[in-house]
């Protein structure tokens, strides 16, 4: 896991970089002080499962297993990118990793993962589906509709959400009089969980229960995990409605900071190690991008032909 | 194309408009829309029905009897909740599914678009051709029931606007199971706008209907003087007034696109290439209706054709009123086409520039 989210910083790290030289096109909204969700609730899913994500998804794209240098590609356009450079940043799909799409539409593919739990559940083969959002999609009425039907249908739906307190640029407070997600769903008799989002273990363990459950036919779940967004909504976000916090108080938060200490505390690498992990997710970005800058446009053909299947 | 038929002339409701004429049997729109779900259900176990009330058959029975045969697993009852409704058929078609979901009123599609147009219709394009959407939505318009304007509507042009969506319109009950069949074949989403004043009519049609290809237009009545295209239930209104104007010695040609996406220009430009004067019906209000785009699309293929400019017929741009007498006032029929295709064959090119000429009869 630790290997997971070093991966992730480093390509997020390496987005925002390109993205300030313009080098990275589009909207690009960046996961750091959340790859704790991702790395733990990916790595207990088989490819046969389904995930879906929103806008901030490369994260969970690459927990999933999309290789770094095609999820770089498809942000940037590329031929070689996930979706042949059609998708972009928010709209990533990896289908052999059961990665069955990404959404801009904040809360807008919420049933859609409600669907896919219910072909999995009409097929019976203990599938789950899991969709992660952030807590401002949790005010949309798609969400809502979708755990109704959810708890309704006892479908294998397990719901992530990453409350990171903000919806966009405004502040949970501003936007809803619930401070937890969870408790939006409380109605519904769904299991429910608020997990330290920073706490890996802790995302790790409520989720391995929840999924145990669903594979039995035991679902709908929601588990909200409290994250702090270290970045702004969008890269380029000036953030005049928050104070930057300081270096130690992010550290207190940051997952990968978080688990790494714990590693080292227990002994289970040694710094020479955990230098190590760092530095091969580093190496590994630098041979995405030179991979992604590599790779040619998609032709213009290849846009019309996709409008529609099977031509 | 394929598709054509010779002259047949009138509206005759019994009369067989099929594909072969194998063995024929009286079915209504609806009954035709349930048997085509059932034979679907029956060959492919993907398939499934979802939508409000469908497991009772639905408040025009387009799904009686399918929850008996199939379970109430495969044949779903959903809350009132269109958006979500439509984004789990959208999830259940990625996942492998093939589901059929019915919006009770196309009124009601506006609570779907997000997952119709963001979701539904992007999909196979932004994953680079990685995930499918083989579902249907059935769903119907029209007006003609006093139920006013939230109930009556005819939105089908937005749905033509979204590119990765496909969208048919049945005029009878043999296009209906046929284009339904085909729709649940096809990887894309395809929606189908049915027309519920046209649910109760009793046609005599081929057992079981051949399935009727996306794309491929249908030549109802052969006309040398004149093209009347017409969608859905202004098929009907269209055949009406091409008797009128055989009475009065004009050989009109009556064309259904039978789906707006694909649109079967092919067979739509010959026929106005070789008559020279065109009429595009439909009962969607004209402005930004679909007739607007088959009227550009044809003066683009065969304007050097042309001997009059194209009419279009429409409903005049306002809500669909309740009160019986404003609501035949507003929906279009057979005499407004009938209108139209003289404007159209009465039309002589003005001396010199006048904007004072237009096409006379078109509301």
């Amino acid at each position: 896991m630790l290997a997971t989210m070093w991966r992730i910083r480093c390509f997020e790290e390496r987005v925002a970089q390109l993205k300030r030289t313009l080098q990275v096109p589009g909207l690009i909204h960046l996961s750091i002080g959340s790859e704790g969700v991702a790395a733990a609730v990916c790595r207990q899913l088989s490819d046969e499962d389904f995930v879906y994500s929103g806008h901030r998804a490369h994260g969970h794209a690459i927990a999933r297993g999309a290789p770094l240098e095609r999820v770089l590609a498809e942000l940037m356009g590329r031929r070689d990118g996930l979706c042949a450079g059609l998708g972009g940043s928010m709209h990533l799909v990896c289908r052999e990793r059961g990665f069955m799409g990404a959404t801009g539409v904040v809360g807008g593919n919420i049933p859609l993962a409600a669907g896919a739990a219910l072909a999995a559940a009409l097929r019976g083969q203990g599938q789950v589906s899991v969709v992660f959002f952030g807590d401002g999609a949790a005010q949309a009425g798609h969400f809502l509709e979708t755990v109704n039907l959810a708890a309704l249908w006892r479908l294998p739906l397990i719901l992530v959400c990453e409350n990171n307190g903000f919806a966009e640029f405004t502040p949970r407070s501003a936007h809803t009089v619930l401070e937890r997600v969870s408790d939006v769903v409380a109605p519904y008799g769904l299991e429910r969980k608020t997990v330290d989002g920073g706490d890996v273990d802790a995302v790790f363990g409520a989720f391995g229960a929840f999924l145990a459950r669903a594979r039995a036919g035991r679902g709908p779940m929601l588990l909200e995990c409290l994250t702090h967004r270290r970045r702004g909504h969008y890269e380029g976000d000036p953030e005049r409605y928050r104070e930057q916090l300081a270096e130690e108080e992010w550290r207190a938060l940051d997952p990968l900071a978080r688990l790494q200490e714990r590693a080292l505390e227990r002994g289970w690498l040694d710094e020479r190690a955990a230098a190590a992990l760092a530095q091969r997710a580093r190496d590994e970005v630098e041979r995405a991008v030179a991979f992604a800058r590599s790779s040619p446009y998609p032709q213009p053909e290849l846009a019309r032909e996709l409008v529609f299947a099977g031509g | 194309m394929s598709g054509d038929e010779p002259a047949a002339g009138g509206l005759g409701a019994s009369e067989p408009r099929g594909g072969d004429a194998g063995k024929l049997v009286e079915s209504t729109f609806v009954q035709a829309i349930a048997a085509a779900l059932a034979r679907a259900m029956r060959a492919d176990e993907r398939v499934l029905v979802l939508g409000e009330d469908v497991a009772e058959g639905g408040p025009y029975t387009a799904t009686a009897g399918l929850a008996e045969e199939f379970g109430r697993a495969r044949v779903r009852d959903t809350p009132i909740a269109e958006g979500a409704v439509c984004g789990v058929a959208i999830g259940a078609a990625q996942a492998g599914l093939r589901p059929v979901v019915e919006i009770m009123f196309i009124d009601f599609i506006t609570l779907a678009l997000d997952q119709l147009a963001n979701q539904a219709a992007k999909a196979h394009f932004m994953s680079g051709g990685q995930v499918t959407v083989p579902m249907v939505l059935r769903t119907q318009g029209g007006a003609g029931e006093r139920s006013g304007a939230q109930h009556s509507q005819s939105l089908e042009a937005w749905l033509a606007h979204v590119p990765g969506l496909k969208v048919a319109m049945p005029s009878c009950a043999a296009d209906a199971a046929g284009l339904l069949a085909s729709a649940i074949e096809d990887p894309n989403p395809v929606v189908l706008v049915e027309n519920k004043a046209l649910y109760f009519r009793r046609e005599l049609i081929p057992d079981p209907p051949p399935p009727v290809p996306l794309g491929v237009a249908r030549t109802l009545r052969r006309g040398r003087d004149l093209t009347i295209i017409a969608t859905s239930r202004q098929v009907h209104d269209a055949l009406q007034a091409a008797e009128w104007l055989a009475d009065e010695g004009i050989e009109a040609e009556v064309i259904d696109p039978r789906t707006l996406v694909p649109l079967d220009l092919e067979t739509l430009g010959e026929s106005v290439a070789r008559t020279g004067r065109a009429v595009v019906a439909h009962e969607a209000v004209r402005c930004g209706g679909f007739g607007a785009e088959i009227l550009a699309q044809l003066q683009e293929l065969v304007f050097e054709c042309l001997e009059a400019p194209i009419q279009r017929v429409g409903a005049p741009p306002m809500p669909v009123p309740v009160s019986p007498p404003l609501e035949d006032a507003y929906r279009p029929g057979a005499e407004q086409i009938h209108a139209a295709a003289l404007a159209a064959i009465e039309w002589d090119k003005p001396e010199g520039v006048s904007y004072a000429r237009r096409g006379a009869a078109a509301r």
